[in-house]
């Protein structure tokens, strides 16, 4: 290769890797605040201040969802497979929202520790299948592996 | 077979074969694109079956994998191509790289778009700051930032450096955008189809977004070859050869 195209070469490649070096420690020092939401474990952690607005993300527990009586007020618990705290939510579900789904709230914390929830938005996971093949899933589930190998194939 | 790669590029970097050999592709290419189009869209939309969960609104992502896909390849293409003419200064590294910039724009308005149709009746928003959604829009601003440069500068040879240079800081957004969802929290799901592992969706779901996948990289080359043509025959208007190929 001719020197000088060499040099520019280097150059260009020198240049990348500089670029993402920068930008990937940027990235580590931030990603903190590039997260979009706590986990269950760091607000039973403490790690949420009380009065400020932040997003809590976590599964929704089954069994944990309660309604009141009147008006659409509902409190359910979140958890990440090691801590689990209870949210309250008084506004409309979307669809997808029920036990066992992932989800994301806009949440403030009050002077008694619950986790007031201004907005819920559902998480989708990366899972697509027909409800036949869901509905096979879930007799399989109770009836053993040799089932669901069936239904699935 | 490696002769045969540097001899399609040394052809392919020359104006008058690179019309001679689009000439013969373009037809062909035109019917990949409509046939696997038509079964892409119509098996998509139509037959495949409904979504447990999200029931026929799952439907969008027939239009939108694809197009984040090809946007993003799509800049990398063109940062592949803006160092190659930073390098060797080979014109037409800077035309395809200027045909590309508005075609790849166009595919992530596109993703962008079709994702937050699907983001209200599934998340409950049309928009979410999160680290996928917003690098996305960080590589729209990128294309635009290509574009801008590409047009504003008045010498042409300083417009194709300094459109080349900025597509090569901005390819580092390129990996951000693909694990982001793996590197921090996000609304956005994790990738359904993966490279290492088997995809995590029912197979008369995946044929056709693997088909609709596949074509839409058939169209972005399309796009791109008609758009290079587009650039030859401006910028060769006065030269000899192409005065032959219009009168012949």
């Amino acid at each position: 290769m001719h020197p000088k195209r060499k040099q520019r070469l280097s150059l260009i490649l020198f240049m990348v890797v500089g670029v993402s070096i920068a930008v990937g420690l940027l990235m580590y020092s931030l990603s903190q605040n590039i997260n979009l939401f706590y986990t269950p474990t760091q607000i039973a952690d403490g790690e949420v201040p009380i009065g400020q607005t932040i997003r809590a993300g976590g599964l929704v527990v089954a069994g944990s969802v309660e309604r009141e009586e009147h008006g659409l007020g509902v409190t359910f618990k979140v958890t990440d497979g090691f801590a689990e705290v209870p949210i309250y939510f008084d506004g409309i579900l979307p669809d997808l929202f029920r036990e066992g789904q992932g989800i994301v709230a806009l949440v403030r914390m009050n002077e008694a520790g619950l986790l007031v929830a201004s907005e819920v938005l559902a998480k989708h996971d990366e899972v697509y299948m027909p409800p036949e093949v869901q509905d096979a899933l879930d007799q399989a589930h109770s009836r053993g592996k040799e089932a669901l190998y069936e239904a699935r194939y | 077979m490696w002769q045969w790669i540097t001899r399609l590029y040394h052809q392919l970097g020359s104006p008058k074969w690179f019309m001679q050999l689009t000439d013969k592709w373009l037809p062909w290419l035109i019917a990949v694109t409509a046939l696997g189009g038509l079964y892409g869209l119509v098996n998509g939309l139509l037959f495949a079956p409904v979504d447990y969960q999200q029931g026929n609104s799952y439907r969008i992502i027939y239009i939108h994998v694809p197009a984040a896909l090809v946007a993003q390849s799509a800049f990398v293409m063109m940062a592949i191509a803006g160092a190659v003419y930073l390098v060797w200064r080979i014109k037409m590294a800077a035309w395809v790289a200027k045909a590309i910039a508005p075609i790849g724009a166009s595919f992530c308005l596109i993703a962008l778009f079709t994702g937050a149709i699907w983001g209200k009746p599934t998340w409950g928003t049309y928009w979410i700051w999160d680290a996928r959604l917003t690098s996305m829009l960080l590589l729209l601003f990128l294309y635009f930032g290509v574009m801008a440069l590409q047009k504003a500068i008045e010498s042409e040879e300083m417009s194709y450096r300094a459109a080349a240079i900025l597509s090569l800081v901005g390819v580092v957004n390129i990996p951000i955008i693909k694990y982001s969802v793996n590197w921090w929290n996000t609304l956005h799901q994790p990738a359904t189809l993966k490279l290492t592992e088997k995809p995590t969706m029912h197979i008369d779901m995946l044929i056709p977004l693997l088909v609709m996948i596949a074509t839409t990289y058939v169209l972005l080359a399309i796009l791109v070859i008609l758009r290079t043509r587009n650039e030859i025959l401006w910028h060769e208007r006065k030269s000899k050869w192409l005065k032959q190929r219009l009168e012949s």
